[in-house]
């Protein structure tokens, strides 16, 4: 069989990935690569990394069979791998503890991060107060206004969030901020980088990172159900926790989806799936599909879910789709809510309105198959974030 | 021989340095640019360095960012960008032209067809901010084919063995970053850009110009005395945003006359060691 090697040595997913950046963060680009090739092979490096997810995220997540939603929909059983259940609520802790380590090993006393929704700047600001580092959180201003709640998380924890006011001011102009933030600060300063996304080494180590969760699945699988799913379900937006669940499977023959969110549906201009609309081309460090007009200008996107919400994606998804490796499929925001629904009625679990997108076409195929085909579905967060979204929706005033 | 080079010639020749204003094409209004770009000239430009507006311009500052987006409020786009330098060439057949921008325009209208465009409508010069040379092979190849010079940055942290790897690739001049940060940053060390430029010279033959921080006449003329270009963006803008648009090519003339005096005023010394003497 042949071995997935995947990125080359200048962080190439075949013509995408790589490193798209001035010339003036391409020193702490080496110099990030160097370290993190040094400690990802590093036995106490990876001990230490182990220890904290276990003793304070909390990790391994369980694999959970929802039985009555299965029951309900008749069709294959449909497990779900509880990133939810993570401290913080969300898969994004795995990678923001890597980091944080990291950032300690090369003696960075201050981190900075980009965040959309507000789960990865609440994980990374809960590393920055376990280290004592100073933390700052960039965030697009239209995020701050709709996610209030995980401001204050941050804002409690010790970080100082600094709304964006420039571009769309959603997640793409937090990360462009963040970028800029990094070059001017970069001797003391750690940019944690949310998503597969952005300049190699980030890709790569993020996707690292994550890969507990795939990791954990494949010894789950065999010892509560004596071997592998039929399919894994995630999804995207950067798509960390999608490549996270993938990526210890990649060598498999098991099937992949992605599902991305086709917000209004695909065929309006209100969506964020980048992999079934958009077109290669280069943004925040990397050769990835984008969404962009016909002059290469990047445009807005939408999602019900501000995680989902962004007009790139992974450039290792990139490779997976057109390898036809992994498929990715779109799911709307009134199917995503309808999932999300559903959950909570037939197994008391509230998930995130970006798992929901996952769970929404788990609920599709699952319908399609027989029931002793197995779904493991990554449930990567939890939806208490998102009760405003959804009780606007419902059309209710909370 | 190119445009560029014919100018740092005759610069050369006449122990003077280029000045090197940066404006964002679109930016107060499209219908201004090729009047503007005259200005600049008129006042005393050698090079203009036209911005091609993007929608996430990472390594630019508040300044410049702002100035994007004016301009992508007139939805200007690279093809447009290009329209305005053939319209400027119709009346102006001897002062280079420099396009900088991001990647994303150039992928979505593609090398051979941006770099074939680009050569009828008169660039001589393109510097894409995040190509870096790592990731440059194909596009300099297609630049070349074109006779359009391949601009590179270089920055304070740019480690030798990059350097010469620039040095390789580039043609016309190359662009050194003087300190960390994005573009509109305050703080200029001289005397670090002078120890800076001093190595540099080791590796690349071709003229360096200097940009970032250089925001009036005695930054524009210390920053003459060690380097052969001046490149000043952030402030030009600046003055762009605060003037109505009636006064914009008066202002901006003034301004930019301002710095073409204080280059001229520079001490034409050759040695960067001497010349740190006055810092």
């Amino acid at each position: 069989m042949k071995v997935y090697d995947l990125p080359d040595s200048h962080g190439h997913f075949g013509p995408y990935g790589g490193i798209f950046v001035a010339e003036t963060l391409i020193s702490a680009l080496e110099d990030l690569r160097i370290q993190y090739e040094r400690y990802r092979s590093d036995a106490d490096f990876q001990g230490e990394f182990a220890h904290e997810l276990k003793h304070y995220v909390g990790r391994p997540t369980p694999i959970y069979h929802a039985k009555r939603w299965s029951a309900h929909l008749g069709g294959a059983q449909i497990l779900l791998k509880r990133e939810d259940l993570n401290h913080t609520g969300a898969h994004k802790i795995n990678n923001a503890m890597g980091q944080a380590l990291l950032a300690r090993r090369m003696g960075k006393s201050r981190v900075i991060a980009e965040t959309g929704a507000g789960q990865h700047g609440v994980a990374t600001a809960t590393v920055a107060a376990r280290y004592g580092m100073e933390c700052v959180i960039y965030m697009g201003s239209v995020d701050v206004e709709r996610q209030a709640a995980n401001v204050y998380r941050m804002k409690l924890l010790g970080a100082e969030v600094i709304p964006v006011e420039s571009g769309s001011r959603t997640l793409k102009d937090a990360l462009n901020e963040a970028m800029r933030d990094w070059v001017t600060n970069v001797a003391d300063t750690f940019y944690i980088i949310g998503t597969v996304a952005g300049p190699h080494p980030y890709p790569m180590m993020v996707r690292d990172f994550q890969a507990i969760i795939g990791r954990e699945a494949i010894i789950q699988m065999q010892e509560d159900y004596g071997r592998q799913p039929d399919a894994l379900i995630a999804c995207v937006g950067g798509g960390s926790n999608a490549i996270g669940l993938f990526y210890p499977y990649l060598d498999s023959s098991i099937r992949m989806i992605g599902v991305e969110a086709a917000g209004h549906g695909v065929e309006t201009d209100q969506h964020a799936a980048t992999l079934t609309k958009g077109r290669p081309g280069v943004l925040h460090g990397n050769r990835t599909y984008l969404i962009q007009d016909e002059n290469g200008q990047i445009v807005e996107t939408h999602s019900i879910s501000a995680g989902l919400d962004y007009p790139g994606v992974g450039p290792e998804h990139a490779w997976l789709k057109d390898s036809g490796r992994a498929e990715y499929i779109g799911i709307t925001d009134e199917q995503a809510l309808e999932a999300f629904h559903a959950l909570c009625h037939y197994e008391g679990i509230i998930p995130a309105l970006e798992s929901s997108h996952a769970l929404a076409y788990a609920a599709q195929l699952a319908s399609a198959l027989t029931p002793d085909k197995l779904l493991l579905v990554n449930l990567s967060g939890r939806g208490d974030k998102d009760m405003s979204t959804v009780a606007h929706a419902s059309h209710i005033t909370l | 021989m190119s445009r560029i080079s014919t100018l740092f010639g005759k610069l050369r020749q006449n122990r003077r340095k280029a000045l090197i204003p940066f404006i964002t094409a679109g930016d107060p209004e499209p219908g201004m640019m090729v009047p503007l770009m005259h200005e600049l000239v008129q006042a005393g430009a050698d090079i203009i360095e036209l911005g091609v507006p993007f929608s996430d311009p990472m390594a630019d500052g508040p300044t410049i960012q702002r100035s994007s987006e004016r301009a992508l409020k007139h939805r200007v786009s690279l093809q447009d960008v290009l329209a305005m330098v053939g319209e400027f060439r119709e009346s102006d057949s001897s002062t280079p032209v420099v396009l900088m921008g991001y990647a994303n325009p150039v992928e979505a209208m593609g090398y051979d067809a941006f770099t074939a465009r680009a050569k009828a409508c008169g660039v001589d010069g393109v510097l894409i901010v995040d190509y870096p040379p790592e990731e440059s092979v194909e596009w300099v190849e297609c630049l070349k084919r074109q006779n359009i010079a391949p601009i590179f940055l270089l920055s304070p942290t740019t480690p030798q063995q990059r350097v010469e790897r620039v040095a390789s690739l580039a043609e016309g001049y190359v662009y050194y970053v003087s300190l960390k940060g994005v573009t509109g940053s305050l703080h200029l060390d001289l005397r670090d850009v002078a120890e800076k430029l001093d190595g540099l010279r080791s590796h690349i033959s071709i003229p360096i110009g200097v940009g970032f921080g250089i925001r009036d006449g005695a930054t524009a003329r210390a920053v003459a005395e060690l380097a052969d270009a001046v490149v000043v963006g952030s402030r030009i803008i600046e003055e762009i945003e605060r003037s109505p648009k009636a006064e914009v090519l008066t202002n901006v003339h003034r301004l930019v006359k301002s710095l073409r005096i204080a280059i001229d005023a520079a001490s034409p010394a050759s040695s960067a060691a001497v010349k740190l003497t006055h810092l």
